[in-house]
Parts: structure tokens; C-alpha cells; sequence
């Protein structure tokens, strides 16, 4: 049953990897990175009880945490880099 | 008992597999930014539930059932606050969601 399970999750990471590569907006290109890292955190889980280490969690819980931090940190640097781009894409402005 | 609890851990497990699948397709099958997010969204919450509800049921009170908590609470919690942020870095960019209240709102204006 675990091998089901982590065969589900791999192929979602590859389908996850190529939406990566293919998507047409860096918006796209981030929400695969994102949607990999979480797959990546079910993936450790489902291997720690699949090969009877439960060592493996303490993996999955760190992922679990960068993962958010580094989604949150290139948006962020997204954003810092069209404001400094040129004054006309800047983003602040659409919204007020 | 015992089996009570093993069938039911093989159907959480098996129904996350089956939701992992289908979101992934989604994100890959989907027209548009925002319906990709909602495919991606889908394993983040219900997927990881169920995959990691199955696990725990497979574990018992043990240390790997806190941690497998942990890990279902941080992704509970981080995992919407990613997309939230996404879905409003893509919106103040411009990138407008093809049919709905606000793309409907722009072209009749």
C-alpha cells in the first residue's frame, strides 16, 4: 500500500517538474516549485514508514519549513526586482 | 480492532494516493494560473490530510505520530498562506484570471 502511495507522489512530482519547465508565467514556474516541495514532504513520509525508518521524519519536518521560507522569499524577491525593473510595472500601484 | 484500523488506514492511504494523482494532473492540465493553483491547492490540504492521517493510523501512539502532527500542522498552516501569497503576487502583477467576476468586470468597463 506505501508503494502505491509513493508511486502517486512521484508521478505528481514529475507531472509537478514539467509544469515547472513548461509554465508560460514565472507565477506558474513557482506554483510547480511549491506544489514539488509539499509532494517532497509526503514523499519522505510515506518512505520513512515504507523502509521502517522513522528517522526519515525529522527530514520531512525541516522540508516541511524551508519549503515555505524559500516560496516566500522568491516572491518576495520577485517583487523587489519589478519594482526596481522599470516604473511602469510596478505593483504596488494596480492595487491602490 | 486491528484490521478495523488497517482498513482504514489502507483507505486514507490509497484515497490520498488517488487526490495526489489528480491534483497533479490538474496542475499540469489546467488552462489558467489561478484553476492550476486550485488543482495544486487540492493536494496541499486534502491529499496531505488524508496521507498523513492514513500514516498516523499505521503508527499508533508513538513518537511518529507527534511528528507526523507536526508535519500536518505546518502544512495546514503554511501551505494556504504560499498560495494566498502567490494568487495576490500574480494578481498586483496584472495577470488577470481569464473568465470570473474580475476578468467579466474588466472587459465591460
Amino acid at each position: 500500500m506505501y508503494y502505491a502511495v509513493t508511486i502517486a507522489t512521484l508521478v505528481t512530482m514529475a507531472l509537478a517538474l514539467v509544469r515547472a519547465l513548461r509554465g508560460p508565467t514565472i507565477y506558474d514556474r513557482l506554483l510547480a516549485a511549491n506544489m514539488f516541495g509539499t509532494k517532497t514532504v509526503l514523499l519522505l513520509s510515506v518512505v520513512a514508514f515504507l523502509y521502517g525508518r522513522p528517522d526519515f521524519l525529522d527530514l520531512a519536518l525541516v522540508y516541511a519549513l524551508i519549503n515555505f521560507i524559500g516560496v516566500i522569499a522568491v516572491l518576495e524577491f520577485i517583487r523587489v526586482r519589478e519594482d526596481d525593473s522599470d516604473g511602469k510595472k510596478t505593483t504596488g500601484d494596480k492595487a491602490s | 480492532m486491528t484490521a478495523a484500523i488497517d482498513i482504514l488506514s489502507w483507505l486514507m492511504l490509497t484515497a490520498g494516493g488517488v487526490f495526489v494523482f489528480i491534483g497533479g494532473l490538474g496542475a499540469l492540465r489546467m488552462p489558467n494560473l489561478y484553476t492550476r493553483m486550485h488543482a495544486a491547492s487540492l493536494t496541499d490540504t486534502m491529499a496531505a490530510v488524508l496521507i498523513l492521517g492514513g500514516i498516523m493510523l499505521q503508527a499508533g501512539l508513538t513518537l511518529a505520530t507527534i511528528k507526523l502532527a507536526a508535519i500536518l500542522l505546518f502544512l495546514l498552516l503554511t501551505s494556504p498562506t504560499a498560495s494566498n501569497a502567490l494568487a495576490s503576487a500574480a494578481i498586483l502583477s496584472g495577470l488577470q484570471p481569464d473568465e470570473g467576476p474580475i476578468g467579466k468586470r474588466e472587459q465591460g468597463e
